[in-house]
């Protein structure tokens, strides 16, 4: 049976991860590649990093850590943040990557999802939506990080991006969006159930049963998560357990790199 | 670790185009070889294993193998029963006909077509699925029946000779995930991308087909 995913998502800037981050057992914590390599350790099933440097003239410091992520993991990974062309996205997958995400490009010039889906096939497009369920209701595209309104529905984006080429969607919502207090479930499912293709949650996951409604009630095919695994305080294989017993299919087999081979 | 005895391997991964190289390679490489990346047939002539990874859609495959002139230098290959290893794409460039975008007439060394996964799921079928062994063979060697292993494909083999078909994942049907026919082996999912099990199939089959494995 195809489990559902659990991912980790990586805000890094200038090759350096941000938000706090406070295991004890790694030399450096702020080095996404070490991050990523205990992630991988400890059962996660995919990771993500988004690259939030204000300026994207110099792609090697991310090209870089792509490459090194990719000499150490041996589980997918996705990249994203200031990708505009195709070419962008050949560089990362070159390095790497299995998959790249876009989000304000996509919505400034939708014609990049399907130039990426034709270059490199839809399995490598994830189009990474932000939205925010207005007062009145509606389900709103935001771009810039959140900060902008389009005046697009959401579940309308959703069928575009896939009818495009997306591969699989990144659903954050802004309502819920670090306050640790559980995914919009709603929005999800909205968007879920008008989509043939994987829905990841995204914004809110603050313990076990947060993930578990999201893919139960939100119908999610995974959930992203990042700053409830950063701090130690749950421990992925911990969460995966509860979601199992919760009667979620999860990968729960862990093997060690050297005890296998 | 690496194993010492697939140092000395002459490991080709053809390179047609088909992009991301890098994971495939590193695969090969943590588990101890050397592996050489080729785009040309005749760098298959002294090789003691080829690997034929891929991800995209059968007709680029295809027309990128043409391109290259290694249509039938693979066929002749895999006909001579020397140790091939494909990967996703590079199962199902393998078999008679694929179905994706129209009919596409493939490598056809395996019989069977490549069709659509059955509607009622999400498509891409994509993440860890578990893998189910049919029968036993070296390349599952120390690795649980039930594994989970990472698949991504919008389209499935469906192989005429079921006896080829030596693992398989549920999805809305019994996917084919790993075939094998003597010295041919070919996998559904992205072994490189599944974690400690992942590299196992390459160690094992590496192994299979080293100096001081079994076969050679």
């Amino acid at each position: 049976m195809l489990t559902k995913r659990i991912i980790a998502c990586f805000d890094v800037d200038q090759g350096r991860v941000v938000k706090g981050i406070s295991f004890v057992e790694l030399r450096d914590a702020g080095d996404p590649v070490e991050l990523a390599a205990l992630y991988d350790h400890e059962g996660i099933d995919e990771l993500v990093f988004l690259d939030i440097t204000a300026s994207h003239e110099d792609r090697n410091t991310v090209v870089d850590m792509v490459r090194r992520t990719a000499d150490r993991v041996f589980i997918p990974f996705t990249v994203g943040g200031g990708l505009r062309s195709d070419d962008d996205m050949m560089l990362m997958l070159e390095s790497g990557a299995d998959k790249i995400t876009i989000n304000t490009a996509a919505v400034e010039r939708p014609a990049l999802i399907s130039e990426g889906a034709y270059r490199f096939g839809s399995q490598c497009i994830v189009v990474a939506i932000d939205a925010r369920t207005e007062p009145d209701g509606s389900m709103q595209v935001y771009t810039h990080g959140g900060r902008r309104p389009t005046g697009i529905d959401a579940v309308e984006w959703a069928r575009e991006v896939v009818e495009r080429g997306a591969g699989e969607i990144m659903l954050t919502s802004m309502n819920t969006d670090g306050h640790q207090d559980g995914y919009d479930i709603a929005l999800t499912r909205a968007v879920s159930d008008a989509v043939g293709v994987p829905v990841i949650a995204s914004g809110g996951a603050g313990s076990a049963q947060h993930m578990i409604d999201a893919i139960t009630e939100g119908k999610a095919d995974a959930v992203l998560a990042a700053s409830i695994f950063h701090f130690g305080t749950h421990p992925i294989l911990d969460v995966k357990r509860q979601m199992q017993a919760a009667g979620i299919p999860m990968r729960m087999e862990h093997a060690d790199y050297d005890d296998v081979l | 670790m690496s194993d010492p005895r697939l140092a000395d391997l002459d490991v080709i991964i053809l390179d047609y185009g088909a992009g991301n190289l890098r994971s495939v390679v590193r695969a090969v490489e943590r588990v101890g070889a050397k592996p050489e990346v080729a785009a040309v047939a005749a760098a298959m002539d002294d090789a003691d294993v080829v690997i034929l990874p891929g991800v995209g859609a059968a007709a680029d495959t295809m027309s990128n193998l043409r391109e290259r002139r290694l249509v039938e230098p693979i066929r002749d290959y895999i006909k001579a029963d020397r140790p091939f290893l494909g990967v996703c794409m590079g199962l199902q460039a393998l078999l008679t006909v694929s179905e994706e975008g129209g009919e596409h007439p493939c490598l056809d060394v395996l019989e069977g077509r490549v069709v659509r996964l059955p509607e009622g799921r999400k498509i891409p079928h994509m993440g860890w699925n578990r893998v189910e062994h049919r029968r036993p063979t070296p390349l599952f060697e120390g690795i649980p029946n039930g594994a989970h292993f990472y698949f991504v494909h919008s389209y499935y083999c469906d192989m005429a000779n079921r006896d080829e078909v030596v693992a398989t994942t549920e999805y809305g049907t019994d996917v084919t995930a790993v075939v094998e026919r003597g010295r041919l082996a070919a996998t559904q999912f992205h072994p490189e991308k599944s974690g400690a099990y992942g590299l196992r199939i390459y160690r094992n089959f590496l192994l299979q087909h080293s100096s001081n494995g079994a076969s050679k």
